[in-house]
């Protein structure tokens, strides 16, 4: 390692400010912390517990989507090889390392894309304010692909990347200012500005379609039961299709990272044991989930509203919005009262949009983002009533 | 009293509008309008020379009866020009362009409501001669009329593919594509609808105040 920093080292001139390459110091800058500490440190009396900064922070969540991603590329070979109509097809675990080697086929492109143009934008932005490049969007390039569906062409990745980047996050001041989720507005706007590419049945399973495959995702077929002519006659021939257990498993067609919620349990340990999300967040949006589920239930009425509570917290997008896009600690309520009412709202909205507008299967995107705006003002109140009660204290004693 | 048709002065009574005091990016009035019928450049283009028209002629009616107005029904008086000219503007509409009168709907009526329009009789007509008047109205249209355009250029191009009607980008109908569409583009759908409109005039705002520090906010 001494080698390396004394490269390093001898570069430096180069690149700070009247060097030759001063243009170009973002560039190292960020390059020279990701391998070593920067050279301005405190030198005492800080009182710093821990080492951790955005970096690590960073680093952590990425860890943490790891089994997303490996199951969510397994998953998409699973069903391209469906969609091909080869024989490993029948049983889900049969030719592993093919079905793994296909998703990865379709799931690396867009990795690729969304993190070059996504790193670009940033670049170009750091360049232009003159500072290192940020670390905020290594989660956000991270989380893109995760949330697209597998036939999503390329371009639109990188559109949509870029109208985050610029538009959800630079407008605002860089990593840290957003206000919205980064990667969500990506989802969204490919979501609103692409309909047929997003949603419907055609764009889930990568490569050609075959005949008498139906590359519907559970929210499609449920939504369904919403009109005229629904897919199952009753949810008893749903359970056929998607059981809770390959549901909780994720072996069933959606976007690319989200189908598994064991996935997402496994990510969302790793991140209350580390700290770095909020189990407050987390387990108040799957009540706010299950707590509209059970509501609904009590309505009843059709097969939709009929479907047990806890269905609706393995289907769809619903575990990884609660684990990896609410618990965002940019976009999320701040205060401790406050992450509780932000995250059970958020549950309890995306399930209602979920169901009760089958035109917007995927609830849960909207439900994150609409909380994301309003964070601000439940942390408002919360620090508001708390003011109130200790002045109440004070006056009283 | 000497001063020419076209002093400096009344020259930056149009040319101001046009940039660094323009009614939509810098004084944010107008914004409704903006974001409605901006989908097409044509709309765009009938509705922005509708607003000069209206504001032109206001701001000369009002200027010429400015010392005659009670200033406490000031309000009443300007609305009852506008509205009068606005009407005139719609029945001239649907009179020679049915189709586009059709489209614009209730927006033509609602250019009463605009606020731009009473901005300018409040702020300039009541207190300057009709000469300056009909100039600072017809710069404030056009700066106005521009904006829209230049929203409805981004929204029609790659909401529609096409401007002015002409496809730009080759056929999109689904079976027969040719050009862009053949190679797998796809029209962005998000144009179209109003929340793209508003992205698009906030990001004409953003560079219109990176060029200019002086229009930067200190907050």
């Amino acid at each position: 390692m001494k080698f390396l920093e004394n490269i390093l080292h001898k570069m430096e001139p180069n690149f700070s400010k009247g060097g030759k390459f001063e243009k170009w110091n973002p560039l190292f800058e960020t390059m020279a912390t990701f391998a070593f500490t920067p050279k301005l440190v405190t030198q005492k009396g800080s009182h710093i517990r821990d080492g951790v900064d955005l970096k690590r922070t960073m680093m952590t969540v990425i860890l943490a989507m790891i089994p997303c991603l490996l199951f969510g590329i397994y998953n998409t070979g699973h069903f391209a090889e469906i969609a091909k109509g080869s024989s490993i097809a029948a049983s889900y675990w049969d030719g592993f390392g093919t079905k793994f080697t296909s998703g990865l086929i379709v799931v690396l492109p867009i990795l690729v894309v969304s993190y070059g143009v996504g790193l670009t934008v940033e670049f170009i932005f750091g360049m232009l304010r003159g500072h290192a490049l940020h670390e905020g969007f290594l989660v956000s390039g991270m989380l893109i692909p995760l949330v697209m569906p597998a036939d999503v062409p390329l371009w639109m990745v990188g559109v949509a990347t870029v109208f985050a980047v610029v538009i959800g996050k630079e407008v605002f001041g860089g990593t840290g200012m957003n206000v919205v989720n980064v990667a969500l507005t990506a989802r969204a706007f490919l979501f609103f500005a692409y309909p047929t590419s997003m949603s419907g049945d055609k764009v889930w399973l990568s490569g050609q379609e075959v005949d008498g495959v139906s590359g519907s995702t559970a929210l499609g077929d449920l939504a369904s039961f919403m009109s005229d002519k629904p897919v199952f006659e009753n949810l008893d021939a749903y359970y056929g299709k998607y059981s809770l257990m390959d549901s909780f498993m994720g072996m069933i067609p959606g976007s690319i990272g989200e189908t598994s919620t064991l996935a997402c349990m496994i990510g969302a340990a790793v991140l209350i044991f580390t700290g770095v999300g909020s189990l407050r967040i987390i387990a108040s949006f799957f009540a706010g989930g299950f707590v509209m589920g059970m509501i609904l239930n009590a309505v009843g009425g059709n097969a939709y509203l009929d479907l047990p509570a806890h269905f609706h917290l393995v289907i769809g997008g619903f575990a990884f919005g609660a684990v990896f896009m609410a618990t965002d600690p940019v976009t999320a309520a701040q205060t401790a009262t406050g992450k509780l009412i932000y995250g059970f709202l958020g549950g309890f909205v995306a399930i209602m949009i979920r169901v009760l507008n089958p035109a917007y299967p995927e609830g849960v995107m909207l439900a994150i983002l609409f909380m994301n705006v309003m964070a601000p003002i439940i942390d408002h109140y919360v620090i508001q009533s708390n003011i109130k009660k200790r002045l109440k204290r004070v006056k009283t004693a | 009293m000497s001063e020419s048709l076209f002093s400096k002065k009344n020259r930056k009574l149009i040319t101001d509008p046009l940039t660094d005091n323009n009614p939509v990016t810098i004084q944010v009035l107008g914004i409704c309008s903006a974001l409605a019928i901006t989908v097409q450049v044509n709309q765009a283009i009938v509705m922005g020379l509708s607003v000069i028209f209206v504001t032109m002629m206001g701001n000369v009616v009002i200027s010429m009866l400015r010392n005659l107005i009670p200033s406490r029904i000031r309000i009443i008086v300007q609305l009852v020009v506008v509205a009068a000219l606005v009407i005139v503007v719609d029945q001239v509409l649907a009179a020679f362009l049915p189709d586009l009168s059709a489209k614009l709907s209730v927006f033509v009526g609602l250019i009463i409501t605009n606020c731009i329009i009473m901005g300018r009789l409040e702020a300039f007509a009541m207190a300057n001669k009709p000469w300056p008047s009909l100039l600072d109205g017809f710069g404030n249209g056009l700066g106005y009329a521009g904006l829209l355009v230049l929203v409805a250029v981004f929204r029609e191009l790659f909401g529609s593919g096409t401007l002015l009607g002409f496809t730009i980008f080759g056929n999109s109908l689904p079976g027969e594509e040719s050009g862009l569409y053949a190679m797998g583009y796809t029209n962005n759908n998000m144009m179209i609808l109003p929340p793209m409109a508003l992205i698009i005039v906030g990001v004409i705002i953003w560079v219109q105040r990176l060029r200019n520090k002086e229009l930067q906010e200190d907050h």
